[in-house]
């Protein structure tokens, strides 16, 4: 109850879920797939500390799994959480567009 | 196809049968095995048809699992297509011989930062392919990650590993395309593929709706660069697989009666030679139909199917016609050896109607063909084209040895070879019918005006139409026709 009366308190922006379940698609370790295992750790140490869930498939071990997130690039990045669904593909070197993709609430 | 013409050189490029009715004629054989055909062709023209035909064919037909890359998100309409074509997708699904990856391209919404591939993509083929060891693939269609993908560069240089990874891994693909404006395809695809391409065509001018194929490219194979018109119905894509003429079809010395003693005995007491190709031609009235109904029930009595193609009458009217003339041919109906099939006059094309004429040509595989009449056929305002396929058809019939007999519309006051000019030359066979009144008494005139290989009876004849029958009276010395003069617009008869 308490919880709730408190939630009511707190301003709009923070009010939902910031917990951000991340995957990220690769297809074996290639230098861009590192890339982006590299440029992703980064910003989500950065923009995320704490609030998410990274989770990397390698879809050369496990190909059944591209069909579900319907992958066709590699790397795809793929916020699962909080919805709706977002969705990046390449390395991730451009910081902006991987912060607007996901939109990111910076870290407070 | 006993017979089938087709122009193709030996070629060492081995073929993928694709099961489409006149298709692998025309292709000799089907498509390039293990290599990437091109299809392309504007929105409804039949492409996604063709695909899962070869597909669900390869898969059913010829031993060949595949695979189908849906990329434009049509779950509905791939199984509709599948179930046109008598199967059940989720059936063929579970016995492992069809399996489809719907592949969702978001179209613009996925965001994009550095470099990237299409590895993912390459990864769910190599599975799908895997899970049910595919020997065929179709990729439909391929513009959809056009849209979806904003790299075209990428997207391009992925393509081509693509088609490359296809024909490594020895998979016959089909890969489907959107026309394009000034280019075949939207995306100039077609510079891609080497190996072969297609074109499906689907024109509707004044409401009358028209298909075509054109093989663009096909290397190795010499092909014609004919269209071909093909049909879509109940049991999927039918090509009309008629090539350009060859005249190499054998002469049978073979006689057939014209139903008619009289007339048989004014062509060496023997009548048709079996597999010619006969013209009659007259205005109306004048007793066309029932000398065609005559050579019909000749035909059936010897026991041989019989096709009769009615473009104007429908058969009861034909079939009480012919009663009223002593011709009964419904015995024969209901015997299953002579079929009529009214050609109405719908919105499908000339082309569509001669498609169909051949399609029932290879299902009840007559003796006997009889079109009447070819008026709309031969005078037909939509150009030269379609003289040529009618062309193409009585050529087709003589290789088949078909005996065909075909009934034309002249108006009294025309010369009367002048509808007839385009398939004249092709006829073997040449009566014409004529109405005159000397001295105020109306009759009926029957003339061989041509009837190559033998020696006809040049004489005019009366022709009398009654209800024993149809016979021919005596030799008319009064006669108005002329005697036929040779000139280099063919065998004239001057009025």
């Amino acid at each position: 109850m308490k919880k709730s009366s408190a939630n009511k308190r707190r301003p709009a922006k923070t009010r939902r879920s910031d917990f951000y379940i991340l995957r990220l698609y690769i297809a074996g370790h290639t230098p861009n797939s590192i890339a982006a295992i590299d440029n992703l750790k980064k910003i989500c140490e950065d923009k995320l500390r704490g609030k998410y869930r990274l989770e990397v498939v390698d879809l050369l071990v496990k190909p059944q799994l591209a069909k579900g997130d319907q992958i066709i690039a590699i790397p795809t990045l793929v916020r699962r959480l909080p919805p709706p669904v977002k969705k990046i593909i390449g390395n991730l070197s451009k910081t902006e567009s991987v912060i607007v993709g996901l939109d990111l609430q910076p870290a407070r | 196809m006993p017979g089938a013409r087709s122009k193709v050189v030996r070629s060492s490029l081995a073929k993928a049968p694709t099961g489409i009715q006149g298709l692998d004629e025309v292709t000799g054989g089907g498509l390039p095995k293990g290599r990437v055909t091109l299809v392309c062709g504007s929105a409804g023209c039949g492409k996604s048809l063709f695909a899962m035909e070869f597909l669900v064919h390869g898969a059913v037909r010829y031993g060949e699992p595949g695979v189908c890359m849906d990329f434009e998100e049509t779950e509905e309409k791939l199984r509709a297509n599948v179930a046109s074509l008598g199967f059940d997708l989720r059936d063929l699904s579970k016995r492992k011989k069809l399996l489809v990856d719907f592949v969702a391209v978001e179209r613009n919404q996925i965001a994009e930062s550095g470099e990237y591939n299409l590895e993912g993509l390459f990864i769910r083929l190599a599975h799908a392919v895997k899970a049910v060891k595919a020997k065929r693939v179709v990729l439909d269609s391929i513009e959809a990650l056009f849209s979806g993908l904003s790299d075209s560069t990428i997207l391009r240089a992925e393509l081509r590993r693509m088609f490359h990874w296809l024909e490594e891994h020895k998979l016959t693909a089909v890969v489907t395309g959107e026309a394009g404006e000034h280019t075949l395809t939207r995306h100039g695809l077609e510079e891609y593929i080497a190996d072969c391409v297609i074109s499906l065509d689907h024109r509707v001018t004044e409401q009358i709706s028209t298909r075509r194929l054109r093989i663009v490219k096909y290397r190795v194979t010499s092909h014609g660069t004919d269209e071909y018109p093909f049909l879509i119905d109940r049991e999927g894509i039918s090509v009309v697989p008629i090539t350009s003429l060859e005249l190499a079809h054998k002469a049978s010395t073979e006689r057939v009666s014209t139903g008619i003693p009289a007339l048989d005995e004014m062509m060496e007491g023997k009548g048709f030679f079996r597999g010619s190709s006969v013209l009659v031609s007259g205005s109306s009235g004048t007793g066309k139909s029932s000398l065609a109904a005559s050579f019909t029930k000749a035909a059936c009595v010897r026991g041989e199917t019989c096709l009769y193609f009615a473009f104007e009458e429908s058969p009861s009217q034909i079939l009480r016609n012919m009663r009223s003339v002593g011709i009964d041919l419904e015995p024969w109906v209901k015997k299953g050896v002579l079929h009529f099939h009214a050609m109405r006059p719908t919105s499908i094309g000339l082309e569509a109607h001669l498609a169909i004429v051949h399609k029932l040509i290879e299902k009840f595989r007559p003796k006997v063909v009889v079109i009447d009449p070819i008026t709309n056929l031969v005078s037909a305002s939509g150009g030269s084209s379609i003289k040529s396929m009618l062309m193409r058809l009585v050529d087709f019939l003589k290789v088949q040895q078909i005996t065909s007999l075909f009934t034309n519309l002249t108006f009294s006051g025309d010369p009367q070879e002048r509808a007839a000019a385009a398939v004249s030359s092709l006829m073997d066979t040449w009566i014409v019918l004529r109405d005159s009144k000397p001295n105020g008494r109306p009759r009926r005139e029957l003339y061989v005006l041509k009837s190559r290989g033998m020696a006809h009876s040049r004489d005019p004849r009366e022709l009398i139409v009654s209800e024993r029958g149809m016979e021919l009276g005596k030799v008319l010395r009064d006669h108005t026709l002329g005697t036929p003069v040779a000139g280099p617009g063919g065998v004239k008869v001057p009025e």
